[in-house]
């Protein structure tokens, strides 16, 4: 089952490569790793997009809650919470299927960031589902390269207190 | 605002960390990247430096240190091949949740990355195989790193630390402070079990028939032994041990059952095939343990009490897991139970058990073997000394036959199964262990693996007796060969390439006997455990073919165990 776990993890050299050998050397799935600043300097949030049966799952967020270097881990795929990725999409385009890859563009709100005489680079940004929706849509026109940034995930506001609580409490 | 301090060198503060740690002893090697330190130490009376012949003999001193004391064991080596050498150790202390912390050189910090001589990525090469490690890039840093290191590796489940010191940051200079106290906010190991979950196992302990205590290495970690022993005796509760749990409660005492497993007694698995509740305590279900998973006391409710939460539902799914401190577990335990179970039934098919299927007594002819010489060794020590076993066939008669009284007192390399450890890891615990004697076995083929460490063991005089039970080949990949690879014994047969071992022994200085006769067992053994001032070899050539049973096969089910060998006519 896919599942979204966010890790807040100090912002060490060395510590996003122990969460990626952890889950190398124990054979874990990642489907999508992204990582970034949060609102503390010294912390970093990372969320990590795998999937796995239940004890696959308790065991990745043990043994992720094992490293030293994790402040809190948390499976956020029951919980109320945004998902959101960014994807920079090159696609094909000919005199006539302009309009139409524009008007695919605006369906999914996206955004044109580039244009030559061949190829626009669309930016667009959602769940992960919609930017799939999108590139299967743009996909006849040809793909030329994309880049995705993977998942980023947060809990919604009524949780987010809960959070900070136990947030203040770990530090 | 405190007084201004006066500046000291990377070099003396590391010494100052290691003197507020109390460590007096520390094995380690020089170089290049480690030099301003050896020049420190020069002039260091208080502190005892053993100098190896090679790093892998080092972290596995520090390992029998470690084991042997409960202190933790410390290592000193120079950067590049110094450090990488050390890997093997580490990974061995890892899987055995030894407490060491490893001080690796660097190359300085401004060529990190170069290729520079005597470089290599230690700190991203040990990530995997250590509980943590520090590249410390300040000398500012540089105490409460120490004092990270020795906290990390001796709390919780303990592991190995590793710590690499580039050559400018030994050598630059700030003030010292070290912090009393530590708070590292991701490192919160929970000591304190759930008490619900406390009191539903003293009422599971209670309701039970059939209880068993399957006991790891985990509770000799916690110094929880005294309260083991209450626990089973006030409650009639037999006791098995896994390979790291032996020495945890008396080998002697009629509660023990020995240790279960692939080479365990036969009833000490026939009970955890029949008991309808199975306490792990301070174990991991380890495969070596379980054979096939869902096999495994499937009778049984099972409790688990780990420190470790990953250790839980990782191998075998329990029915009540209590994280915490297993020592402190225990007394909260025996202090809910009001009435003791009634197990007299169940010991008794335990003692019809034991009568079924004795373990061989090595006494079928006048040839020698080594279950004869354990159990000469276990009668001679009364179970009181300090065995320090390699990896293989010795490792598990060793296990079966000596009857081990005390913790602490079983070194031996059981998750990695570390061939070569042996030899080191009691030249180790020598330095910790002064009351008892210190025995080393290993095998012929493992005993060549770190034979260089003799040479440490005769300049320090350590009083170990290293005893090679010399079969003139690798015995248990041979036992393997012989029961599951059509008796092809490839490359297992040492007996045209074996040296001399007593002509080597003498060369390096060492006292050194052989006899393949078991009536010079007694007077060869009794001579050895009078040397209190000095290492002695005892060489025992014992047959080549003996097996060691009773055996599981590896996956298959603990209830089809191979109680003695199949085809007779082997038996030479």
């Amino acid at each position: 089952m896919r599942r979204t776990i966010t890790i807040l993890i100090e912002n060490r050299f060395g510590a996003f490569d122990r969460v990626a050998t952890m889950f190398s050397g124990k054979g874990f799935n990642i489907s999508s790793i992204s990582i970034g600043e949060t609102e503390i300097a010294e912390i970093s949030r990372m969320t990590i997009v795998t999937d796995g049966d239940n004890k696959i799952i308790d065991q990745i967020i043990k043994q992720l809650n094992r490293l030293i270097d994790t402040v809190k881990v948390s499976d956020l795929t029951d919980t109320y919470h945004i998902e959101r990725e960014l994807a920079l999409i090159t696609v094909n385009y000919q005199k006539g299927s302009m309009e139409e890859v524009k008007n695919i563009c605006d369906i999914f709100r996206g955004n044109i960031v580039d244009i030559n005489n061949k190829t626009m680079m669309i930016e667009i940004t959602g769940p992960p589902e919609k930017i799939n929706a999108a590139v299967n849509v743009l996909m006849p026109f040809g793909i030329k390269e994309m880049a995705r940034s993977g998942t980023v995930a947060l809990k919604r506001g009524e949780q987010l207190k809960e959070a900070k609580k136990e947030y203040v409490q770990t530090n | 605002m405190s007084p201004a301090k006066n500046k000291m060198t990377g070099a003396d503060i590391f010494f100052e960390c290691l003197k507020k740690e109390n460590v007096d002893v520390i094995f380690g090697y020089p170089g290049g990247a480690v030099l301003k330190i050896y020049e420190k130490l020069y002039d260091i009376d208080w502190l005892k430096h053993v100098l190896v012949r090679h790093e892998q003999g080092a972290t596995h001193m520090a390992e029998g240190y470690a084991k042997a004391t409960g202190k933790v064991g410390v290592v000193l080596v120079t950067s590049g091949p110094g450090a990488t050498n050390t890997v093997t150790g580490i990974t061995d202390a890892y899987m055995d949740s030894v407490p060491i912390v490893v001080f690796t050189g660097q190359v300085p910090s401004h060529l990190i990355g170069n290729d520079a001589f005597q470089e290599a990525d230690i700190v991203g090469i040990t990530r995997p195989i250590t509980k943590h490690n520090f590249l410390v890039r300040d000398v500012k840093e540089l105490a409460s790193t120490i004092k990270k290191a020795f906290y990390i590796a001796s709390t919780g489940r303990p592991g190995p630390v590793l710590v690499d010191l580039p050559k400018d940051v030994i050598n630059s200079s700030c003030e010292f402070e070290y912090p009393d106290e530590i708070d590292i906010r991701g490192y919160k190991p929970t000591y304190k079990g759930h008490f619900n979950q406390i009191k539903k196992a003293a009422e599971m302990i209670q309701k039970a028939k059939r209880p068993l205590f399957y006991v790891g290495g985990g509770v000799i970690m916690s110094n929880g032994t005294n309260e083991l022993h209450l626990l089973a005796r006030e409650n009639k509760i037999p006791v098995t041990m896994t390979l790291q749990g032996l020495g945890a409660f008396p080998g002697t005492d009629e509660l023990s059952l020995g240790m279960l497993g692939m080479h365990g007694t036969f009833w000490a698995n026939q009970a955890v095939n029949n008991c309808d509740l199975l306490v792990a305590l301070g174990a991991r279900f380890d495969d070596r343990v379980t054979g096939k998973v869902e096999t495994f006391a499937t009778k049984a409710y099972k409790i688990h009490i780990d420190i470790d939460p990953t250790a839980i539902d990782k191998n075998v799914v329990v029915d009540l897991p209590i994280v915490g401190d297993v020592k402190n577990i225990m007394a909260e335990i025996a202090a809910e139970i009001n009435q003791p179970p009634n197990t007299s039934d169940w010991l008794a098919m335990i003692e019809k058990w034991k009568e079924e299927c004795p373990l061989s007594t090595g006494m079928e002819d006048a040839k020698l073997r080594t279950e004869f010489i354990l159990e000469k060794i276990s009668e001679k020590t009364n179970g009181n000394a300090v065995i320090v076993t390699d990896v293989g066939q010795h490792q598990m008669w060793t296990a079966q036959h000596y009857k081990f009284n005390n913790p602490r007192s079983n070194l031996t390399s059981g998750g990695l199964g570390t061939m070569g450890f042996s030899v080191p890891a009691s030249i180790g615990a020598s330095f910790g262990i002064k009351d008892r004697p210190i025995i080393s076995i290993s095998g012929d083929g493992g005993f060549q693996m770190n034979l260089q460490e003799l040479i440490t063991a005769k300049y320090y005089k350590v009083p170990v007796k290293f005893f090679i039970i010399n079969n003139s080949f690798l015995g248990m990949v041979r036992q393997w060969q012989e029961l599951f690879h059509q008796e092809k014994f490839s490359f297992t047969d040492l007996a045209a390439s074996n040296p001399d071992f007593v002509k080597l022994g003498q060369a390096l200085g060492i006292e050194s006997f052989s006899t393949n006769s078991p009536s010079e067992v007694d007077s060869l053994l009794d001579h050895a455990l009078s040397v209190n001032d000095r290492p002695v070899l005892i060489e025992f050539k014992v047959v080549k073919q003996d097996m060691v049973f009773p055996m599981v096969p590896a996956g298959a089910s603990i209830s089809d165990m191979m109680i003695r060998r199949l085809n007779p006519n082997r038996m030479i």
